[in-house]
């Protein structure tokens, strides 16, 4: 095949058959369709084979990069799925949400001339074809220790520990706040980036290998630590994220209309509320929308918003457009489906009617100051500059903190100023004797694979203090 | 799962009460603190108080009010049927102690809400005065158990179908004209507590409210249960319900809970059309 193709041709990067963007801004269907098996192979076959690869050193897992591809070269996708699995427990949710342009295809060194190697498009094909032939073997699963964990969490983090320890021969319990599990996966990233079929099937194989899933479970209310300990359990892994909204504190912050991103989020995507009435929980469907921040999580609501009709959907950003921290393709994706970015402004206050509901807001425009303490110029008002947008929704989209539900519960485990649980960088483990925690609740809101990272390192320690003592 | 194993129509078909299995649940339950309950995968996550709980038999007790269709779905399931999800128990626990002389308001289903309070503050010691409001006798929950755990029980009815006819509030000022009260529970429709609430701010007297907003999750991750309190912004979910009476922004609270209104009478039309 390589032989018909022309150089410039065999060095250009494989595009993704996507929906089109017209069409795609108002439905839920996932935009990314996936390669074909011959669009997979002729992008493995531009990997390099480095010696050593650098695209391993920008993944926080370090999968093995150049192993995956060359099976995927070779048309061995079930191998590929098998290698990528050895590292990462949930290839098909990273090879879709990971950050690759700064961790693995960061790295690559195609990507210092030309365009690197879609390592996470690659990653994605050879799990999704893993998953839909559903022909790979279920891993073996260790003669039973007789022991019992607890996972409290059951984002990837909690997933992984889960997954990594039923397979070592524990007997394991995930134990999660919400009636479905899969933490972020579920509730926050929409089904039109993540599906959720993936997602439960993934779950579906822990199940099958013998993990316990209790939903309905808030741990530190409905149950807490040390009583999962009187139950028998032997070791406790805490993973239950980053999940308390973090607002503003401007003037009309409470208006009807302005919405949390995590409970626009939840009710559209957990409680599938883009199919109200079909489902009970309602959404508010805003005509002029307005996006405050400008992460991943900020448009996954910009892109949220203009799926449930809006007309006009604004990111307002403080910074410009270098410092948004979002995925480079979900910032394209927006751009792409009409989401308008405006850049260094800065919300001031909300206005309402007589009904308490929002119908505009103020901003103050900015400029690049000095830099700040994160190296990043700091934005600073140009003073008189306010101005009104009109709009009847508004999502804060700022970041989340620790939620402290669990915590105040379990006062004997330590937390940072910030109110995460202070864990050992390396094992997981915290303050309390039996008890490990990782992910976003130790981070702050960081990224799935990082999540999933701590979980499989916090796994092997745990295993060893099951197997060796403390 | 969550079965119903007893269901009572408190009133006929607007005050429903059922008994469900969740042992866990039941064991940690405090008075004040409440669940969220969901009848199946497609539907809303609704927050109740609990009523009761058994902790032998490993229940709990909720009563609720049909208003709109989760509540016309949860109404129609009988004794054996599993809710889908039932989560808790959340919220802060009322804080209870001996003040001396306490008066109680209860209104609409807030009685159910007040029983185990009530039960609590006369369980330490206190004397209990108890205020309760309906519209109608017809709707009037819970008198009898109220009255046990009450030493003195005065009824109003909007229409005068049963004792005082008239509001809450004018029993509450011939009381405190009468008596030096040391704390006023008042639990029931937001104009309710915001009325009690301005009678005794006016004297002075502590008073506490339990607060009804719209919730999600019920376990502090969306923000939309948020109430301003003392001018600062609240969670009700895990700050409260229970707040302090005249520090509570009702007319921000009123508006709020009318966000979905359209929303809610669609679904509840839908509902309707589809049952008939
Ligand atoms: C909208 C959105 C978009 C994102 N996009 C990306 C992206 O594109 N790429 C990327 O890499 N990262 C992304 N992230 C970040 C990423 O999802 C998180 O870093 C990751 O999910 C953290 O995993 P976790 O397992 O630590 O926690 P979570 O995924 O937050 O899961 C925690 C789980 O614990 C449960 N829980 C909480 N408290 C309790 C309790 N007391 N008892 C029982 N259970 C409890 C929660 O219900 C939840 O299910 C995004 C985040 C959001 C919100
Ligand atoms: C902490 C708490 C404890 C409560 N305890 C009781 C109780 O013991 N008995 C009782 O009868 N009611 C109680 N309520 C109120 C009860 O939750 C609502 O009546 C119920 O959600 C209405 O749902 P619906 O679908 O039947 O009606 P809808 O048609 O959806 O709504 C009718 C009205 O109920 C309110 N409402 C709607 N959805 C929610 C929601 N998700 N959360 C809260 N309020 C909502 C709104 O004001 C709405 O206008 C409590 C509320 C809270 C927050
Ligand atoms: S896990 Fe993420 S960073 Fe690592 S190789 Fe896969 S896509 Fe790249
Ligand atoms: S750096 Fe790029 S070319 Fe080299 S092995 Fe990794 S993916 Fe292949
Ligand atoms: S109900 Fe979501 S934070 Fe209170």
């Amino acid at each position: 095949m390589s032989e018909i193709k022309s150089k410039k041709e065999q060095k250009s990067r494989v595009k993704m058959p996507e929906q089109d963007p017209a069409v795609r801004k108002r439905n839920f269907i996932e935009v990314p369709l996936g390669l074909t098996p011959e669009m997979a192979q002729a992008e493995a076959s531009r990997c390099l084979q480095c010696k050593n690869p650098a695209c391993v050193e920008g993944c926080p897992v370090s999968v093995n990069i150049p192993g995956f591809i060359n099976k995927i070269a070779q048309g061995d996708f079930e191998g590929a799925a098998i290698t990528l699995w050895t590292k990462n427990a949930l290839p098909a949710v990273c090879g879709r949400v990971c950050p690759q342009e700064i961790q693995c295809e960061g790295r690559c060194v195609l990507g210092k001339k030309g365009s690197s190697v879609a390592i996470g498009y690659l990653e994605r094909f050879a799990a999704d074809y893993a998953r839909e032939k559903g022909s790979v073997e279920l891993p073996k699963v260790a003669p039973k220790t007789g022991k019992k964990v607890a996972v409290i969490g059951s984002g990837p983090s909690g997933l992984t520990v889960a997954g990594d320890l039923i397979v070592k021969g524990y007997d394991v319990t995930i134990f999660e706040a919400f009636h479905q599990p899969g933490g972020v996966l579920v509730y926050g990233i929409p089904e039109f980036r993540l599906p959720k079929s993936i997602v439960a099937s993934e779950v579906a194989t822990l199940e099958k290998l013998g993990v316990k899933i209790e939903l309905n479970s808030v741990v530190g209310a409905t149950v807490t630590i040390d009583e999962l300990f009187e139950e028998g359990y032997s070791a406790v892994y805490v993973g239950v994220g980053a999940g308390l909204p973090r607002f503003m504190n401007l003037p009309g912050e409470n208006l009807i209309g302005v919405f949390s991103a995590n409970e626009y989020l939840t009710r559209t995507n957990l409680m599938k509320a883009y199919l109200f009435p079909e489902y009970d929980t309602p959404v508010a469907r805003g005509k002029n929308v307005v996006i405050l921040g400008a992460g991943n999580v900020a448009m996954d609501a910009a892109r949220t918003a203009m799926r449930l009709g809006a007309d006009s959907v604004k990111v307002v950003y403080r910074r410009s457009r270098e410092e948004m921290p979002a995925r480079a393709e979900e910032l394209h994706h927006a751009e792409q489906e009409g989401i308008e970015f405006v850049l260094l402004t800065s919300p001031v206050q909300f206005f309402g009617d007589d009904k308490g509901r929002l119908c505009g807001m103020e901003c103050l425009k900015m400029e690049l100051g000095e830099p700040d303490s994160s190296g990043r110029r700091r934005p600073v008002p140009i003073a008189g500059s306010e101005y009104k947008i009109e709009c009847d929704l508004v999502v804060v989209s700022v970041g989340a903190e620790p939620n402290p539900l669990l915590t105040n519960a379990t006062p004997d485990i330590t937390l940072n100023k910030w109110g995460n649980i202070v864990a050992h960088t390396v094992t997981g483990k915290t303050t309390k004797k039996g008890v490990w925690a990782g992910g976003d609740i130790v981070t702050g809101m960081a990224t799935v694979i990082l999540a999933m990272g701590a979980g499989r390192e916090a796994a092997n320690s745990i295993h060893d203090y099951l197997t060796m003592g403390w | 799962m969550f079965k119903i194993v007893n269901r009572e129509e408190m009133a006929q078909g607007t005050i429903v009460l059922n008994e469900i299995e969740a042992p866990r649940i039941a064991r940690k339950a405090k008075p004040g603190q409440f669940v969220i309950i969901q009848a199946n995968e497609k539907g809303e996550r609704i927050p109740l108080t609990m009523a009761d709980v058994d902790t032998e038999k490993g229940t709990i007790t909720i009563i609720y009010m049909i208003v709109g269709k989760s509540t016309a779905i949860f109404s129609k399931m009988g004794v054996g049927d599993d809710y889908f999800a039932v989560i808790g128990p959340l919220g802060k626990a009322t804080h209870i102690e001996k003040k001396g002389k306490v008066v109680c308001v209860g209104g609409g289903t807030g009685i159910a809400v007040l029983h185990p309070i009530t039960r609590g503050l006369k369980a330490v010691g206190n004397e209990v005065i108890t205020i309760l409001g309906s519209r109608n006798k017809e709707l009037l929950i819970l008198e009898e158990k109220m009255a046990k755990v009450s030493d003195t029980l005065h009824i109003c009815t909007d229409d005068g179908s049963r004792g005082h006819h008239g509001f809450v509030t004018e029993v509450l000022k011939e009381v405190l004209a009468q008596e030096t009260i040391n704390l006023v529970v008042a639990i029931g429709p937001v104009p309710m507590m915001k009325f009690v609430s301005q009678i005794t701010k006016e004297r002075g007297i502590e008073t506490l409210v339990s607060l009804n907003p719209i919730m999600v999750d019920g376990t502090g991750m969306c923000g939309g249960c948020r109430v301003s309190v003392g001018g600062k912004t609240k969670f009700a979910c895990v700050d409260g319900p229970e707040f302090d009476g005249h520090a509570v922004d009702y007319d921000e609270l009123s508006k709020r809970l009318q966000a979905y209104q359209s929303d809610e009478q669609m679904s509840m039309q839908m509902c309707k059309a589809a049952a008939q």
